[in-house]
């Protein structure tokens, strides 16, 4: 299987800190990949480089091994089919829960088709379905400024799926979140991923843990170990940078 | 599902243009009744009623672009003046050979300056389809060349307005020369008559005031009917979460390049309806107090409303009319206070206190002591 993104020799300084130092990463389509590192990993600069908010210095970011994304911006690269997901979640305040879905589904991005769009039974389906899987119909007509944190989560989320996007960067979806969500969240995750690749930037090890997944270590702007959550975390140098604190 | 749908008139909306057309039927119908009747409107007040109007125009312009999208212009007053030069222009050339140095090809301050021959960029503004295009098209290019270049920079929030406000600073330093050939620190004045109907005759005056009245309308309604559509929510979108937008997929730039462009050829319109109301352009239309003071009658009225804006800029000018004539010194202090009483007290403005009452009404537990 070829890779769906990949990343080699990537390297990105701020005022001569090395955010990303040589990266290379591979990821599989329809895979679910967990990425963990401590603050300052350079799990954030990873998400930005990839999603054309930040320039790499150096090296190369491909798109099913064909398209050079470093050389795209957020809304190219979006249209390509790579979906994000903030750490804090950022939805539109004084939308309605709907609207956010709405403006969030696949179509032409363009002015002046968004200016003579005419909303379709298709669309409006496809709505009334993505209320169902972030379990927010109840809360449809409400402004998105009046949803719980943990709802919020889920909204991007379902914003995020409304985009029809191959490749997910969801970035800590379990910050904030109860326990209770948190596990919720690791099983929606898992249900998307197949049909399409995710890639998880987490903190929690609960949460990784219920992801059940390959798991990439960041330090330093590098992969330091790759493998199941048991070979990693039985690692001596990830307990050192990171588990072990 | 019907909730979902936004109508393009709601009771606001529908209010606003019930009122304005009782009053663009009923005041030209009150200067024709006999002065002594308690109805009668002496007819010097029909122009001065249509320059309100065209101040109202330019607050819905300026919350086309501040409320929903979330760019606050400090330069709206450039847009205006340029669509009000574009239109002095044409009102210049129709003077023709009766202005005191009755030369048929030069209006009179070119002549006063020595000049022998018209300057390219007079050129068409004989022709009053060509002056009403360029008083769209010029407003409307500059803002499509300044967004693009501000926009696509990414400058945004307080740097935008920063650099409006020099933009339009930069305009009323420029228009004071007489080298720029626009009449200087006069401008342009001495009008005589538009289409060759006099502007004086109280005829003419109606017909403009009408004209504003129907453009007011016409461009309240288009505006609602960008606002209320996907485009619109984008724009709503940009200026929420911005860079949720963008990752989205949607190119932000394009989107402010569009409502600034719109927004900045409404200010155009407004100015070329106002000067042949009002008899002058001068480069002190430029000033940024102006625009400062555009800024105002929107917060007043209450941002991302348009029937607001309107109805604040109609308030305020109102309001400053009485007070340069009763208080002249105070009015400087009131527009102070206006501006601070609105962003402590009055977040979502006028219109948003009303919606407060209303909603406060139904609650028993609300009411007011």
């Amino acid at each position: 299987m070829t890779a769906q993104l990949y990343l080699d020799g990537v390297t990105r300084s701020f005022d001569g800190f090395k955010a990303i130092n040589n990266l290379a990463l591979s990821v599989d389509k329809g895979e679910l990949r967990a990425v963990i590192g401590p603050n300052g990993a350079g799990k954030t600069t990873m998400m930005d480089i990839i999603t054309g908010k930040t320039r790499p210095d150096g090296g190369e970011v491909l798109w099913n091994m064909d398209t050079d994304l470093t050389r795209l911006d957020e809304a190219r690269v979006a249209r390509l089919g790579i979906g994000r997901k903030f750490q804090k979640p950022t939805v539109f305040e004084t939308h309605t829960v709907e609207d956010n879905i709405r403006l969030s589904l696949k179509a032409p991005r363009g002015v002046f088709a968004s200016l003579f769009h005419r909303s379709t039974k298709a669309e409006e389906t496809r709505v009334t379905e993505l209320m169902d899987q972030i379990r927010l119909t109840h809360l449809r007509f409400e402004d998105a400024a009046n949803l719980s944190h943990g709802q919020k989560q889920w909204l991007e989320i379902g914003m995020l799926l409304a985009q029809e996007p191959q490749l997910l960067l969801v970035d800590e979806p379990a910050a904030g979140m109860t326990d209770a969500e948190t596990m919720e969240t690791a099983e929606l995750l898992k249900s998307i991923a197949g049909e399409r690749t995710v890639i998880v930037v987490e903190h929690d090890m609960d949460f990784v843990r219920a992801l059940d997944c390959r798991v990439t270590v960041l330090h330093q702007g590098s992969v330091l170990a790759e493998g199941s959550l048991d070979y990693v975390s039985g690692r001596d140098d990830v307990i050192e940078v990171y588990l072990g604190r | 599902m019907k909730a979902s749908m936004t109508r393009l008139i709601d009771l606001r909306l529908g209010l606003f243009l019930a009122a304005l057309f009782a009053v663009t039927v009923l005041a030209p119908l009150a200067t024709t009744l006999s002065s002594s009747s308690p109805f009668n409107l002496p007819s010097y007040l029909i122009p001065l009623m249509g320059k309100y109007l065209c101040y109202a125009l330019l607050a819905v312009a300026l919350d086309l672009c501040w409320g929903y999208a979330g760019i606050l212009s400090l330069g709206h007053g450039a847009f205006f003046a340029l669509g009000g030069y574009a239109m002095g222009m044409h009102l210049m050339r129709e003077i023709g050979a009766r202005g005191v140095y009755a030369n048929p090809e030069l209006p009179d301050f070119m002549v006063f300056l020595s000049y022998d021959h018209l300057p390219w960029f007079w050129w068409g503004f004989g022709n009053f389809g060509f002056a009403a295009v360029m008083a769209l098209a010029v407003p409307g290019l500059l803002a499509f060349v300044f967004g693009w270049f501000a926009f696509r920079s990414r400058v945004s929030g307080v740097y935008l307005s920063i650099i409006t406000q020099a933009l339009t600073f930069a305009l009323l330093l420029a228009f004071f020369r007489n080298e720029m050939g626009f009449g200087g620190n006069n401008g342009l004045t001495d009008f005589r008559d538009v289409l060759g109907f006099s502007l004086s005759a109280p005829s003419t005056r109606i017909a403009l005031f009408v004209l504003t009245a129907i453009c007011l309308a016409a461009c309240i309604l288009i505006a609602r009917a960008i606002t209320i559509s996907k485009a619109g929510k984008v724009l709503v979108a940009v200026r929420d979460a911005e860079s949720r937008t963008r990752f989205l997929g949607y190119r932000v730039e394009s989107y402010s390049v569009f409502v600034f462009t719109i927004s900045a050829m409404m200010a155009g319109l407004a100015g070329a309806l106002y000067v042949p109301q009002v008899g002058i352009i001068n480069p002190s239309e430029f000033a940024p107090a102006n625009s400062i003071e555009i800024v105002v009658w929107v917060a007043l009225g209450g941002r991302g409303t348009l029937v607001g804006a309107a109805i604040g800029a109609l308030v305020v000018v109102a309001l400053k009319s009485w007070l340069t004539a009763t208080f002249p010194d105070l009015w400087l202090f009131a527009l102070g206070g206006l501006f601070i009483l609105v962003t402590l007290a009055l977040p979502n403005g006028l219109l948003g206190l009303l919606d407060r009452f209303r909603r406060a009404k139904p609650a028993p537990k609300e009411v007011p002591a």
